[in-house]
């Protein structure tokens, strides 16, 4: 991988020139200054209590995830391709969700096959023939996009269920802004906090029918979740109650709130629950986070859940390779940003393809996320390679390949002073009235040297993300 | 507003003010005990000041099974300054209230939240010994300043709304319980010696006891006169103008309850009231008649019950079928 694409600075050394202006005004500044802003931000992001909950740790342990404060700089013409991209995947991922769960086109039409749906775990049959209101069945989508080279974009995998870390975009917005004004000044930085605006907006406008002035609530299992500080944080943006399983109650399909003042209706629900755990009446029986009666609820169009159930079956890893079929399908647009090229290990063809190739591929679980459960074969040992190896024996189609993409890189701060890691970045897109995104995104590092894996988990930071306005 | 929010607000504040009265407690015995006054001479064992913490949070066993024998002024100061094991020390009262801040974050204001969660972090960065060697003294007045602190910053950045209210609520109930056990006790162990009354010992018993509440300069200021039981009385039982008093306390909940309660929760408002006309219309001869100690009860007791009827009507309510079908 030697042509690393980096962000900042071309080939022979010079400047980008969307990066010009922060280059000026980091070149006289001595690294001291950086460290002594970077031990600032580290404190703030403490004192703050902007944490995740690391799982597995005795007593609930909080972390900060480590936050680099140079930012990430995406020109104008790159976030129109990027914007346009994924507000177009959602548009077609949720027509797909739309038709699955109705008159099944798609297959009818030979695009996909009928098993990948309907022998998927995530393909939740008590939604068929329901209609959701406003046919919108993703009203929040986490599009993970990397680059390789000037112009050249990748989706790497579409988040439909409960996408976190859209507080990380927003809260480094404010750091930014708090350590560093006079870049603001300097740079037209498109603006990110009306976020919390525009998701209220299109949660009230998918609202049951005949509500007027629609309650939204945010659901979230508790305050021992990982992404606790990201509920509360938008249920506090949007100014409204962020409620556990335990604070709601269904009566003849309505599902109300306790409150001080009495049983209060709620209309519509951003969840960050997963479908097995809403309701344990309908799914999962053990689950204690739930509310007994919501799905119910849901079915009688009493109440709006956001994301919709099964929205899962659309973000799954196997079913991403069908997403440009599925542009092409429903929207009769060729898609804007590309897919990366993937194998099927439940083809005998790409697995054995796969497999004689594997030090040079990552290989993923099809239902995996958060780093885990995945094989990055340049940056592994022929060991990890050979125990991996036996694990996709085991169960080739639980497996897909891609091949190594050579991630763009952005300067960062680190032990050595500031050098190059490789980042990806998350925009978040909305939908309910209109398809949306605002400019801006989650753009994660892979804070070690040379690695690609960039999810906090895994020991990645987060950077700013800024959209130069022209 | 949530329930739930409504009691992890009530309870942020109960435990903010529990971990003040604490410290101004364990604060004022421990000055005491540098005093070159002994205490046992006037009958008394001198661990004794060191039981009152343990008597007036309810957790007298809970100490002696963690530490069994004697109860030395030492270990008191260990198992209610930093231990965690023990749910009413210093420690554990500021991790309750934060953990209370961090489930309702989106209820307060971000100034308040980086205040209680720095404070916690401090909290939890403490080391005893280092605390001991370098003098309790500072550490119980930084608590006690870190508490006037988030009362301020409650104060000055947050809405006047419902969520404002709990977060008083909490306050002056926590602190009309405090002050009744804490009168209750020192009373009760300062009533045999009284015929020491005006002596030496005495008076260091009874300013000590002002000064726990803050309130050794109102006295001066009220009565410029000699300390007597019956002023003490008076001036933390009856007296509205004592910000730590029963009657200041009863004023605030009741007008707090006044707002807060419809005709769901009036229940609430008829016993806070109930309770606010007992010391609003209270006489000194009356309690004294009574007997303090027994005064002092029926107080709790009816303290206790409101707080059962502000768990009903608002932190952790049922309802009924009715309530949810209108």
């Amino acid at each position: 991988m030697s042509n690393i694409y980096n962000e900042m600075y071309q080939a022979d050394g010079a400047v980008r020139p969307h990066y010009q202006s922060y280059s000026d005004w980091l070149k006289d500044k001595p690294l001291d200054f950086i460290l002594q802003k970077q031990r600032e931000a580290d404190t703030l992001f403490t004192r703050l209590g902007i944490t995740f909950a690391v799982y597995g740790d005795e007593g609930g342990v909080e972390r900060s995830i480590p936050f680099d404060i140079i930012p990430r700089i995406i020109r104008m013409q790159a976030w129109k391709t990027i914007s346009d991209g994924a507000c177009q995947r959602v548009r077609a991922l949720n027509a797909f969700l739309k038709d699955i769960y109705h008159d099944q086109e798609i297959i009818k039409a030979g695009l996909i096959p009928e098993q990948q749906i309907l022998g998927n775990k995530l393909f939740r049959p008590e939604m068929r023939g329901f209609d959701v209101p406003g046919d919108v069945y993703v009203h929040v989508a986490g599009i993970d996009i990397v680059k390789t080279d000037q112009d050249q974009f990748y989706v790497l995998e579409d988040n439909l269920r409960t996408p976190s870390g859209v507080s990380y975009m927003l809260e480094n917005r404010k750091m930014m802004m708090r350590l560093f004004p006079q870049l603001f000044s300097r740079m037209p930085v498109a603006p990110v906090d009306h976020y919390a605006d525009v998701l209220l907006d299109n949660l009230r406008a998918v609202a049951p029918a005949g509500v007027v002035n629609p309650t939204v609530v945010v659901l979230t299992p508790g305050s021992y979740n990982s992404a606790y500080f990201e509920h509360a944080f938008l249920a506090q943006q949007m100014g409204v109650e962020l409620v556990e399983g335990q604070d709601l109650l269904v009566k003849n399909n309505t599902v109300y709130m306790r409150t001080t003042r009495g049983p209060q209706r709620v209309d519509v629900i951003y969840r960050r629950v997963d479908d097995d755990f809403l309701d344990p009446l309908a799914f999962r029986r053990d689950s204690a986070l739930g509310v007994p009666g919501l799905f119910a609820a849901y079915k009688a169009g009493r109440v709006t859940l956001a994301n919709a159930i099964g929205s899962g079956v659309a973000d799954d890893k196997s079913t991403y390779i069908y997403v440009p079929e599925m542009i092409r399908f429903y929207l009769g647009e060729e898609p804007i940003i590309a897919n990366v090229p993937t194998w099927r290990l439940d083809r005998a063809d790409d697995l054995s393809y796969v497999l004689g190739h594997l030090p040079e591929l990552v290989v993923k679980e099809v239902q995996g996320s958060g780093g885990y459960g995945m094989l990055v074969g340049p940056a592994s040992t022929a060991q990890q390679i050979a125990d991996f190896r036996e694990r996709i024996l085991h169960h080739p189609a639980n497996y897909i390949a891609q091949p190594t993409l050579a991630l763009s890189t952005c300067p960062t701060y680190c032990d050595s002073g500031i050098a190059p890691r490789h980042v990806d970045l998350r925009p978040y897109v909305l939908s309910g009235k209109t398809v949306t995104l605002v400019p801006g995104g989650l753009t994660r590092v892979a804070l070690r040297e040379g690695s690609l894996v960039v999810n906090s988990s895994q020991g990645g930071g987060t950077k700013d993300t800024w959209v130069l306005e022209e | 507003m949530l329930s739930r929010a409504a009691n992890n607000l009530y309870w942020m504040s109960r435990h903010i003010e529990r971990a003040e009265n604490t410290s101004r407690l364990l604060d004022i015995t421990y000055r005491m005990s540098l005093l070159p006054y002994r205490v046992q001479e006037s009958g008394q064992s001198w661990a004794e000041p060191w039981a009152l913490p343990l008597v007036i949070n309810g957790i007298a066993s809970a100490f002696y099974a963690r530490y069994p024998g004697v109860l030395t002024s030492d270990n008191v100061l260990r198992f209610m300054v930093l231990d965690p094991a023990n749910p009413s020390s210093l420690y554990s009262c500021i991790q309750a209230a934060r953990e209370n801040a961090r489930t309702v974050r989106g209820a307060i204001t971000s100034e308040m939240y980086e205040d209680i969660n720095a404070l916690w972090l401090e909290m939890r960065s403490q080391d005893y010994d280092r605390l001991h060697a370098s003098g309790l003294n500072a550490f119980f007045e930084w608590v006690k300043l870190r508490s006037h602190q988030f009362r301020g910053v409650t104060f000055g950045t947050m809405l006047r709304d419902e969520g404002y209210s709990f977060i008083r609520l909490g306050t002056f109930i926590e602190r009309a319980d405090n002050t009744a056990r804490l009168l209750d006790v020192k009373y009760h162990t300062l009533l045999p010696s009284a015929a020491d009354v005006g002596g030496a010992v005495d008076y260091y018993q009874w300013s000590a006891l002002l000064r726990s509440l803050s309130a050794f300069d109102s006295y001066r200021k009220v009565y410029r006169d000699l300390i007597t039981p019956t002023k003490v009385t008076e001036l933390l039982v009856l007296r509205d103008d004592v910000p730590r008093s029963l009657h200041a306390c009863m004023n605030d909940i009741y007008d707090i309850l006044k707002s807060l309660c419809d005709d769901s929760s009036r229940e609430a408002e008829r016993l806070a009231g109930e309770l606010h006309a007992l010391l609003h219309y209270g006489h000194t001869e009356q309690i004294i008649a009574l007997g303090l100690h027994e005064y002092l009860m029926a107080f709790l007791e009816k303290l206790s019950k409101l707080t059962a009827e502000i768990n009903r009507d608002f932190l952790i309510p049922e309802y009924s079928q009715q309530q949810v079908m209108s």
